[in-house]
């Protein structure tokens, strides 16, 4: 085990009441480690405040109180060393797909040349080959996802933050934008934190799955998933994997109705 | 029978709007020619083309339209340069936008056509009051519509440009002004279309050139054949820019069609 990158520290987050209406507490002071070369996935119903902690992470947000630490140092704001992939559709639609990839080592003054390879590979990596003159509205959606993960990678970011990224795809094309995922994982070792409400897909990823209660947003249980590497997507209906299904479905479920509002 | 939202083809859409000008012009001549208008009031076409004709033989008329064409340009592009840089500030910045918005909001409700005699007395009859006119006519409208074009940029779009590593200035430079290029240089399009009205208005006062002043004189002669020629002048023309506007648009950008 590696050292700890990141470091969630009694993070909060309450948003102000909307016109006289008490404040909404989204998220609970949470307290969360993450190791070199993690996976973690972030588990919650809808509206359980693991976006709001990812936004956090990322810096779009502030937390009000409580502090994330990025390799010793505070987080104050967004920044190139923590890539983000977001649930909607955020290619830059006046650049192609190159220039996407491109955009955030252009931001840092990477010379054309040494761009161009990196772009390359990326491109590469993703299977977006052949892509690389086309405009984003041109690609299909799971397409598009890869571009962006490729854009966020190419910057070679300390740790990738995954935003329900695959949540808009249907179902066969998420399957195998998990596999990619974790392949690009697998041979990289990017230290990932990836929120999602599938509970497939949490275990699936994960070498930790977090799962947080309904609101106000808390960490409720902390998962270690000790399936095999290299993963393959006939593992999704083995015994263990079932298993570990069984036992987040429950943990997910009390939690779901109780933000429901049913007992 | 056409169902709602249903396409035509290029083709069709052609076909039925030239058939719209020739109905147009049918009426006009029906309504003239058969003699159920008085010819003091309206020309009939055929005496209009006669009198364009002349006019564009015998009195010059190309270098009025040639003036005309100069000032609409002219004031319009000096409200361009001025009004697109400070309305994506405003759109960018929110404090410079409150400082900025309550006034340009009024002053967007000035008629520029009350101006053409404060502007005689300041800039006197020359070109400077004309393309003054079509400036104050413009300047606001561009700079309050560019900044609600900026201001709606999508956030998603401006957070992703963050986590990438842009700084501010590089979100106003590399996100906020493409994400709104063609919006922009469509306001501009539309704007340019108001700029001839106001053009016309400044014209027709305190004026010795241009399609305004001629459509003044014909007045006096009860020429109706040219003035109805000078508007249709200002419409084909109108027509042309905007095709112009609109192919340059296309090709610039590009990726909105993709």
């Amino acid at each position: 085990m590696t050292g700890t990158i990141l470091q969630i520290e009694n993070v909060s987050r309450v948003f102000p009441g909307v016109r006289g209406g008490a404040p909404v507490r989204a998220l609970e002071p949470t307290n969360l480690q993450v190791a070199q070369n993690d996976f973690i996935t972030i588990l919650g119903p809808s509206g359980c405040g693991k976006s709001t902690l990812l936004r956090i992470v990322a810096g779009l947000d502030r937390p009000s109180g409580g502090r994330v630490l990025l390799n010793g140092r505070e987080i104050k704001g967004p920044g190139a060393d923590r890539g983000m992939v977001f649930q909607s559709y955020t290619l830059f639609p006046w650049l192609t797909i190159a220039e996407n990839i491109a955009y955030g080592l252009r931001e840092k003054g990477v010379p054309k040349s040494q761009r161009q390879d990196i772009v390359a590979s990326y491109t590469e990596k993703v299977g977006l080959r052949g892509f690389e003159n086309h405009y984003p509205k041109q690609l299909s959606g799971g397409m598009q996802q890869r571009t962006a993960i490729a854009r966020a990678l190419a910057n070679d970011p300390e740790i990738l933050l995954l935003d329900e990224p695959f949540g808009a795809l249907d179902n066969q094309t998420r399957g195998l934008m998990q596999e990619l995922l974790l392949g690009i994982w697998e041979r990289e070792r990017k230290t990932v934190l990836f929120v999602t409400h599938d509970i497939e897909e949490a275990i699936f990823l994960a070498s930790r799955v977090v799962v947080m209660s309904a609101r106000p947003g808390r960490i409720k249980a902390d998962i270690p998933v000790d399936l095999p590497h290299p993963r393959h997507y006939t593992m999704k209906t083995t015994p263990e994997f079932s298993g570990l299904k069984a036992q987040l479905t429950e943990e997910i479920r009390v939690e779901a109705l109780q933000a429901e509002g049913v007992h | 029978m056409p169902r709602p939202l249903e396409p035509v083809s290029q083709g069709t859409r052609v076909t039925l709007g030239i058939s719209f000008f020739v109905l147009f012009v049918a009426a006009w001549a029906f309504a003239t020619l058969g003699g159920f208008v008085s010819r003091t009031f309206l020309a009939d076409p055929i005496t209009m083309v006669q009198d364009g004709w002349l006019l564009l033989t015998r009195f010059g008329f190309l270098s009025d339209i040639g003036v005309t064409v100069w000032r609409v340009v002219g004031g319009f592009v000096l409200a361009a340069l001025i009004a697109v840089p400070i309305g994506i500030l405003m759109g960018a910045y929110k404090s410079f936008e409150a400082f900025l918005e309550p006034f340009v909001s009024f002053a967007r409700y000035l008629p520029a056509s009350a101006f053409v005699p404060l502007l005689i007395l300041w800039a006197g009859i020359g070109e400077m009051q004309k393309l003054l006119v079509i400036f104050i006519g413009s300047v606001f409208q561009i700079i309050l519509m560019v900044a609600v074009a900026v201001g709606n940029t999508r956030r998603d779009l401006v957070e992703a440009a963050y986590t990438l590593g842009s700084s501010d200035g590089g979100v106003v430079k590399r996100v906020l002004i493409p994400a709104n290029a063609p919006e922009i240089a469509e306001i501009l399009r539309l704007v340019l279309g108001w700029a001839w009205t106001y053009v016309i208005v400044a014209e027709l006062i305190g004026s010795s050139s241009g399609i305004g002043h001629m459509i003044i004189d014909s007045q006096a002669l009860l020429a109706t054949g040219q003035m109805i020629f000078g508007i249709i002048i200002i419409g084909i023309i109108g027509l042309i820019s905007d095709f112009l506007f609109k192919a340059v648009n296309r090709s610039l950008f590009a990726w909105r069609l993709a």
